[in-house]
C-alpha cells in the first residue's frame, strides 16, 4: 500500500510526538493545532498528531480526555453534535477534513467506523453488509453483491459462522459476532482507514480476544485507529500509541516505547495506574 | 416505615389498580354487549318466506322452484285471510252488517296491517314503494305486526287520579257476531304456515345495497362510503404526517423557536373539536378552494386527514425518536446522506410505531361523524365508483347511524338495520385496532431478530 503524503510534518508543531519513531512511515492522518469545542468547552486542545498509514495506532487516556472526540473528528461524526466546532487543521490523505469544500458524506465513504456498542441494523445479515455497497456504489447485481458480502465477511472472520444464515436478522447474532459484523459492514465500503471507538468495551473477554485477533489480521491492509480505555489492549494490538489527557495530546510514540520508556511523567503515572 | 406497613400499602395499591381495571372492563362490556347482541340481529334472524322471495327477486338468490313452491304453500294458508276480509268488506259496503259505519275505519287499519304482514294481496296492482311489495321479512317483526292485528291499543282512564294506562284489548271482541270473527283465531293458528320462518344467516347484509331507504336490503353503500373516506384520509394523512414527523425529529434544529411554535400548533390542532374541522372543510375546501362543487368524498377525506394529522405526526415522531441513535450513526459512517439514512434505516426501524399511529387514525377516520356532515355525507345515495369519489358525496356508517335515528320516518321498523350499522362500525374499528396490534407485534419481532 502506498500513500502519498501531501503535507510535511512540521517538527516544531509536533512537539511531543516521537518523530523519529515515524521515520520511514507514510502519514495518513495528520493534525496541526487541532482543537474541538463543544460550545465553550474545549474538548481537544491544539492536538498535533501524525498517524502512519497501514499501522494500528491506539489512542489511550482516562474518560473524558477527548480521545473519542479526536477519532470522531476524522470522519466528521462530531458534526451531529449541536454546538460542536473545530479549529486548526486536520488532514486526511493530505486533504483538509474541515475545509468547507469537503463533503462529509463523500469523506465518510473512505473512512470506516466501528462503534463502542455493536450496532447492526435490524435487517438481515446480508442486508447489513450490503448496505454500504448498495448506497455508495449503487450495486444492485445480486452476484456482485454476493461477492462483496462474502469477501467482507471472510475478512472479518465471520464467514464460516454465518454463511448458512445470511437471511437471519443480524440482531440474532451474539455480541461479539455482531461487532465483527459491524467491522465487515465497514470493510464492505472499501475504506482506506478504519476508526474503532472502544470496539470491545461491550464484549466478553473471549469475543474481545477474537476482535483483537481480527485487528491483527487487518494490520497492513488498512490504517487503523483504535480508541481504548484498556491499556493492555493498546499494548497488545497497536504499533503506535497516543496518550491524551484532559484534551491534550501528552505523548505519542511507538507502543513499545510508550509503555516501557515513557518520556513524560504524566504518561508514566497513567500507564502504571496511578490515576485514570 | 415498618416492613409490614409498607407491604400493606403496596398490596392496597395493587388492589386499587385491579379494581379500576375491573371497573373499566365491566363498563366496556356493559356498553358493547347490547350493541353486539342487537347488532348481530341484523345478520342472524329468522327470515320469513317474504325474505326469501325478496332475496330471489332483488338479487336472484336461491332456488327459483323451491321459492315458488314455498310461496305457493304459504299462499294456500293466506287465501282464507284475503277471502274473509273481502267478504266482510262487501257486507259492510252493502250495509248488510248492523252499524257498518263503525267498522269502516277499523277495517281500513286492519287491511293495512294485513298488507304489512303478508304483502300485497294476489291479483292487486304492484305497489310503488319497495317496502309495500313484500310482507314482513323477519319473524320478530312479523310477530309484532300480528300483535297489532290481534289487539287494539286502548287507554284506560278509569282512575282519574292517575295517568291513562295503555291496555291491549283483543280486536276479535270488536267483531263479535260478524263474519270476520273467524279471521283472528285463524291468523293465530296458521301464522307459522303463512310466514314459514326459517333460521337465516344474512352475511350479505354488509355487501347488499339498501332498498327503499333501508326498509329492505343491506348497508353496502354506507360500508363502501366509509371505506372510501378512510382510504382517502390515509392517502393525505400518511405522507404528510410522516414527512412532518421526519422533519421535526431529524431535520429541524432543536430549540428553534419556529419549531416549538409548530409543535404548539400541532397540539392545538389535536384539541380542536371535530365539528370545527367539518365547518372548516366546508368553508375552505368546498367554498373557497372549490375542489368539488358540493360535498364530496374528496373534500371529506381532506377534512378527516386534517383531523387525524396530529395523531399521525405525534406517533411517527415518537417512533422515529425511539430509534437508537447508533443506527443513524452507523448509516452515516457508511457514507449515507441524512435523507438516505432516514429512508433506509430510521423509517424501517420506526415502522411499528408509525403503523400503530396510522391504524389508530384509520379507526378514528372511520368513526368520525361531525367532520363529514358538511363535507362528504348524505343520507341516501348509490355506491360510488373510484372516479365518482372526486365529485360526489356518499352515505357513510357514522353519519347514517345518526340519520336513521333522527330522520327516518319508520325507524321503529328498521331498528335491526340501525344496530347492524353500529355493530359493523364497531367491528371495523376493533378489527383495525387488532390489525394494528398484530402488525406491530410481527414487525417488532422481525426487527428484534
Amino acid at each position: 500500500m502506498t500513500m502519498n503524503l501531501a503535507i510535511n510534518i512540521n517538527p516544531d508543531v509536533m512537539s511531543h510526538a516521537d518523530l523519529t519513531a515515524l521515520a520511514g512511515e507514510d502519514i495518513h492522518v495528520y493534525s496541526e493545532d487541532f482543537s474541538i469545542f463543544y460550545r465553550e468547552k474545549e474538548a481537544i486542545r491544539k492536538a498535533n498528531l501524525a498517524i502512519p498509514a497501514g499501522k494500528v495506532t491506539a489512542i489511550i487516556g482516562p474518560s473524558g480526555c477527548g480521545k473519542s472526540t479526536y477519532l470522531r473528528a476524522v470522519n466528521r461524526m462530531n458534526d451531529l453534535i449541536p454546538g460542536c466546532r473545530a479549529m486548526g487543521k486536520l488532514y486526511f490523505d493530505g486533504e483538509d477534513v474541515y475545509s468547507p469544500l469537503v463533503d462529509p458524506v463523500l469523506l465518510r465513504k473512505r473512512v470506516g467506523m466501528v462503534f463502542q456498542k455493536p450496532n447492526p441494523f435490524p435487517k438481515s445479515i446480508f442486508d447489513n453488509i450490503a448496505y454500504g455497497p448498495r448506497i455508495n456504489n449503487g450495486i444492485k447485481n445480486k452476484s456482485q453483491l454476493n461477492a462483496v458480502v462474502e469477501k467482507s465477511l471472510r475478512d472479518s472472520g465471520l464467514w464460516e459462522e454465518v454463511k448458512d444464515r445470511m437471511n437471519e436478522n443480524a440482531l440474532s447474532l451474539s455480541g461479539g459476532q455482531q461487532q465483527r459484523l459491524c467491522i465487515a459492514r465497514a470493510l464492505a465500503v472499501e475504506p482506506e482507514i478504519l476508526l474503532m471507538d472502544e470496539p470491545t468495551s461491550a464484549l466478553d473477554p473471549k469475543a474481545t480476544a477474537r476482535i483483537e485477533e481480527l485487528i491483527g489480521e487487518l494490520r497492513g491492509k488498512y490504517t487503523i485507529i483504535i480508541v481504548t480505555h484498556n491499556m493492555q489492549q493498546a499494548a497488545r494490538v497497536s504499533d503506535y500509541t497516543a496518550f491524551f489527557y484532559e484534551g491534550e495530546l501528552i505523548e505519542f510514540s511507538s507502543t513499545i516505547q510508550l509503555f516501557t520508556k515513557p518520556k513524560i511523567k504524566k504518561t508514566e503515572e497513567y500507564i502504571t495506574g496511578r490515576f485514570g | 416505615m415498618k416492613l409490614k406497613t409498607r407491604r400493606i400499602l403496596d398490596h392496597s395499591f395493587s388492589g386499587l389498580g385491579f379494581f379500576s381495571i375491573f371497573l373499566l372492563s365491566a363498563s366496556l362490556i356493559i356498553v358493547l354487549a347490547p350493541i353486539i347482541i342487537r347488532g348481530l340481529g341484523a345478520f342472524l334472524f329468522k327470515g320469513t318466506v317474504e325474505f326469501r322471495r325478496f332475496s330471489y327477486e332483488a338479487f336472484n338468490r336461491g332456488n327459483k322452484d323451491e321459492i315458488l313452491a314455498e310461496v305457493e304453500a304459504a299462499q294456500k294458508y293466506r287465501e282464507p285471510v284475503y277471502r274473509l276480509l273481502a267478504d266482510f268488506k262487501k257486507q259492510v259496503d252493502n250495509g248488510e252488517v248492523p252499524n257498518s259505519g263503525q267498522y269502516a275505519r277499523d277495517l281500513r287499519e286492519l287491511k293495512e296491517q294485513v298488507h304489512r304482514l303478508l304483502g300485497p294481496a294476489p291479483g292487486t296492482e304492484q305497489p310503488v314503494l319497495m317496502r309495500d311489495r313484500y310482507g314482513e321479512t323477519r319473524w320478530d317483526m312479523a310477530r309484532e305486526t300480528l300483535k297489532r292485528i290481534l289487539f287494539i291499543e286502548k287507554w284506560d282512564y278509569s282512575d282519574p287520579r292517575a295517568m291513562g294506562k295503555k291496555v291491549l284489548a283483543p280486536r276479535v271482541s270488536e267483531y263479535k257476531g260478524t263474519a270476520l270473527e273467524k279471521l283472528f283465531p285463524y291468523l293465530e293458528i296458521n301464522f307459522e304456515n303463512m310466514m314459514r320462518p326459517r333460521f337465516t344467516f344474512y352475511w350479505r347484509f354488509i355487501t347488499d345495497t339498501s332498498f327503499d331507504s333501508h326498509m329492505l336490503g343491506g348497508i353496502f353503500t354506507e360500508v363502501l362510503g366509509t371505506f372510501y373516506l378512510v382510504l382517502g384520509t390515509m392517502l393525505f394523512a400518511i405522507p404528510m404526517g410522516i414527512i412532518a414527523a421526519v422533519y421535526l425529529a431529524e431535520f429541524s434544529r432543536p430549540n428553534s423557536k419556529i419549531v416549538s411554535l409548530l409543535r404548539v400548533f400541532i397540539s392545538t390542532l389535536a384539541g380542536v373539536p371535530s365539528i370545527v374541522f367539518g365547518l372548516f372543510g366546508l368553508a375552505f375546501f368546498i367554498n373557497t378552494v372549490k375542489i368539488s362543487g358540493s360535498k364530496s368524498v374528496l373534500a371529506g377525506s381532506m377534512t378527516l386527514a386534517l383531523l387525524v394529522l396530529p395523531t399521525v405526526i405525534r406517533a411517527s415522531e415518537e417512533a422515529i425518536k425511539a430509534v437508537p441513535g447508533t443506527y443513524k450513526e452507523a448509516a452515516l459512517s457508511l457514507g449515507a446522506g441524512k435523507l438516505r439514512a432516514v429512508t433506509t434505516v430510521i423509517l424501517p426501524a420506526a415502522l411499528p410505531g408509525i403503523l400503530t399511529g396510522i391504524v389508530i387514525s384509520m379507526g378514528r377516520a372511520a368513526g368520525e361523524t361531525a367532520p363529514i356532515i358538511f363535507t362528504a355525507a348524505v343520507s341516501v345515495g348509490k355506491p360510488l365508483n373510484l372516479f365518482q369519489t372526486l365529485t360526489q358525496p356518499t352515505p357513510a356508517l357514522p353519519w347514517n347511524i345518526y340519520n336513521l335515528v333522527t330522520e327516518h320516518e319508520a325507524v321503529e321498523r328498521i331498528r335491526h338495520v340501525q344496530f347492524g350499522m353500529v355493530f359493523t362500525l364497531i367491528l371495523l374499528v376493533l378489527l383495525l385496532n387488532l390489525a394494528a396490534i398484530i402488525i406491530r407485534a410481527r414487525i417488532s419481532k422481525k426487527l428484534r431478530g
